[in-house]
């Protein structure tokens, strides 16, 4: 029988396999960032063992970073001993780091990919749970606790059972004004937030297919939100296209023999999944979430559902989440009004999704009550904006272009949303308090997000584009 | 935090709701410590303080009624971010024991390295459990690692609960997984000079 993509890779990289015991797995490239790694640190310290491969773990401080004057000192005296500690402990251990300043800054899983260090066929963790995002190259990468980080750094390795496995085709062709991120708020709205704990994923199908890098990595991010271990898309010609020529991708000879390597990593025809689905590009309407986990997600056009369509033994949370909503069941969210308009973080602070908005908004002027933020992901990102002239077509919306970091994706650096105030965000979560303490957050692609900057209110893309 | 886990009698702490995030578990303003200590001040902070950081009467870790070394929650518990804080804080709150009908992966994972034991129960079982705190806060739960079974003790019923064996192993014995994979040193690096490639 064949196998699955997800198990070619997972094979080549069993150091051992034990019965009884989880595999030890050899791991190609450790992302770290501020958050999750000084206590990992501190345990190598406590152990007195080093960092056992320096150049397969890079650095990038992003979490707690604000978005303007990165020049000055970091006003916050927790967050700037988080990044200073970082600092100090990958000179102390030998680590690479690219932070605050370098120009290769920026949000863990969008510097990746962007320099060439993501490839196919490797496995990359990090300390965050949408290192998913990196499999949109044909990686297993998924998100590990701060003991696991210590794991690999310690070893280069880590114990892990082998998840189940699970392929979601998305056939046919997206309608005008759906993008990735409403082809991945659709799959969690319809399987739950817990609808793929113990799994890991490949997508495919021509809607997935025919998607960009960066589309792809919007979808493989929010895997963990179903409670994937992680999600995975066979790299190429596009994969290949997007990596040649990248900082850190292979060069010449090697560039030639990778590619080989690489074009054998898809999921042989008879191999098998546990799990099958299967959905239908059509059906997907722009998404919007209206509760507090990202499964809780609708159409644009239709309505939260009413208390009756819900069950009963989740009556509960569901009436929890809308009174921190401040929703009623039943009702609708078309033209309900926003304060805050996000567009950034890992999901969708990547060029084409600073193009995508550009190309919305040219000509257009935001509401006038509404706050815009957008990040951008990495320096580079950043960078290619302004080459681009991006930023005056944001400057002339009145769309406030900030430098890159997690931002408002979650509530820890400088940018909050106030409680009580209502935020479009392009990021992953709706969590309570994940914008800020109180603040209420509703899902939805960039061009979703961008209309509401527009018009003030929750819009329809489609009758905008 | 105790670095092994055998038995246990204890009440236990109810909070019958979905899908707990591990946001809500830890929001992540507090996670800028440095080290893994003192996490349990502000376990659920936003659920157990309002905004002048006044307790909330309703919520039920502010209610001394209910206390115990067990926490007992509804479905897919700790879900969301990876942050191994939130298992910390549970740790450091002094829960020794988490109790749902499902929980997400991650945190499942962070739990066992810290040596907090989270168990999966059926969806009746937690039910039941549920039902015999609210009629009894005083309910006393027993949990037998070696045997795998968790008991409602006034009642005497009990369910037996999965486990691998290797992380069973370590928290009977206090081992973890890094003294493991550094006992692998030998395999690592034949393994590395077997690929040509970083991938
Ligand atoms: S952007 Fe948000 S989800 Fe992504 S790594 Fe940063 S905090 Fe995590």
């Amino acid at each position: 029988m064949g196998k699955t993509l997800f198990d070619k890779i997972w094979d080549s990289h069993v150091v051992v396999s034990k019965p009884g015991f989880p595999d030890a797995v050899y791991i190609n490239t450790h992302f770290i960032h501020e958050v999750t790694s000084p206590q990992a640190f501190d345990g190598l310290r406590k152990r007195g063992i080093p960092v056992f491969r320096t150049a397969k773990t890079r650095a990038t401080a992003d979490h707690n970073v604000p978005t303007i004057d990165q020049h000055l000192p970091i006003k916050e005296a927790l967050s700037r001993k988080q990044v200073e500690m970082l600092t100090a402990n990958t000179k102390e251990f030998g680590v690479e780091l690219y932070g605050l300043g370098h120009p290769y800054q920026g949000i863990v899983h969008v510097i990746g990919p962007e320099l060439g260090i993501t490839l196919p066929g490797m496995t990359i963790v990090c300390g965050d749970s949408h290192t998913s995002t990196h499999g949109a190259f044909g990686a297993i990468a998924f998100g590990i606790g701060t003991s696991e980080v210590e794991q690999v750094l310690a070893t280069q390795c880590i114990l892990q059972y082998r998840p189940k496995r699970m392929k979601i085709e998305v056939n046919g062709q997206l309608k005008k004004g759906v993008v990735s991120k409403d082809i991945i708020l659709y799959i969690i709205s319809k399987i739950s937030a817990s609808g793929a704990t113990g799994y890991f994923v490949e997508y495919a199908g021509e809607a997935i297919r025919s998607l960009s890098m960066e589309a792809r990595m919007t979808i493989c991010n929010m895997s963990i939100e179903m409670g994937a271990r992680g999600g995975l898309i066979a790299p190429d010609q596009t994969t290949f296209d997007y990596i040649k020529g990248r900082e850190f991708a292979p060069k010449g000879a090697d560039w030639d023999k990778a590619l080989a390597y690489w074009e054998t990593l898809y999921t042989d025809a008879d191999a098998e999944f546990d799990v099958v689905l299967t959905f239908d590009a059509a059906d997907i309407e722009p998404m919007i979430t209206y509760g507090t986990n990202p499964g809780m997600g609708i159409g644009v056009t239709q309505h939260i559902p009413a208390l009756t369509e819900v069950d009963d033994k989740e009556k509960p949370s569901f009436k929890k989440s809308l009174e921190y909503m401040g929703l009623e069941p039943g009702s609708e969210l078309l033209g309900k009004k926003v304060d805050y308009v996000f567009i950034g973080s890992c999901t969708n602070s990547r060029i084409e999704d600073l193009r995508m908005v550009a190309d919305f908004v040219k000509g257009k002027k935001k509401a006038e009550d509404v706050v815009v933020w957008i990040v951008p992901g990495s320096k580079q990102v950043e960078a290619q904006a302004k080459e681009e002239g991006i930023d005056k077509i944001f400057e002339a919306a009145g769309f406030h272009l900030r430098q890159p970091g997690c931002s408002a994706c979650l509530g820890m650096n400088e940018d909050k949303v106030p409680a009580g105030m209502y935020c479009i965000s392009t990021s992953n979560r709706n969590f309570e308090g994940r914008q800020g303490p109180n603040a209420r957050t509703f899902l939805a692609s960039p061009l979703s997000a961008a209309a509401a900057a527009i018009t003030g209110k929750v819009t329809d893309v489609r009758e905008l584009v | 935090m105790s670095k092994t886990f055998q038995h246990l009698v204890s009440t236990a702490v109810p909070i019958a709701i979905e899908n707990i995030d591990t946001d809500q578990i830890i929001p992540a303003r507090f996670l800028k410590a440095t080290t893994r200590d003192g996490f349990g001040e502000n376990l659920f902070r936003d659920w157990r303080f309002d905004t002048n950081n006044e307790p909330k009467q309703d919520f039920i870790l502010n209610n001394p009624i209910y206390k115990g070394e067990v926490l007992v929650a509804g479905k897919n518990f700790g879900c969301g971010s990876s942050r191994e804080h939130a298992a910390w804080a549970i740790g450091d709150y002094g829960f020794k024991v988490v109790i749902s009908s499902f929980f997400a992966d991650i945190f499942k994972n962070n739990a066992l390295n810290n040596f907090i034991l989270p168990i999966t129960v059926t969806d009746e079982f937690l039910d039941k459990i549920f039902r015999a705190i609210e009629a009894d806060p005083a309910t006393q739960l027993e949990t037998d690692l070696e045997k795998q079974s968790l008991k409602i003790v006034a009642t005497g019923e009990e369910i037996s609960f999965d486990i691998n064996p290797y992380k069973k192993a370590c928290l009977i014995n206090g081992y973890d997984d890094i003294d493991y994979l550094l006992s692998l040193r030998k395999e690592i690096e034949s393994y590395e000079a077997s690929r040509e490639f970083n991938f």
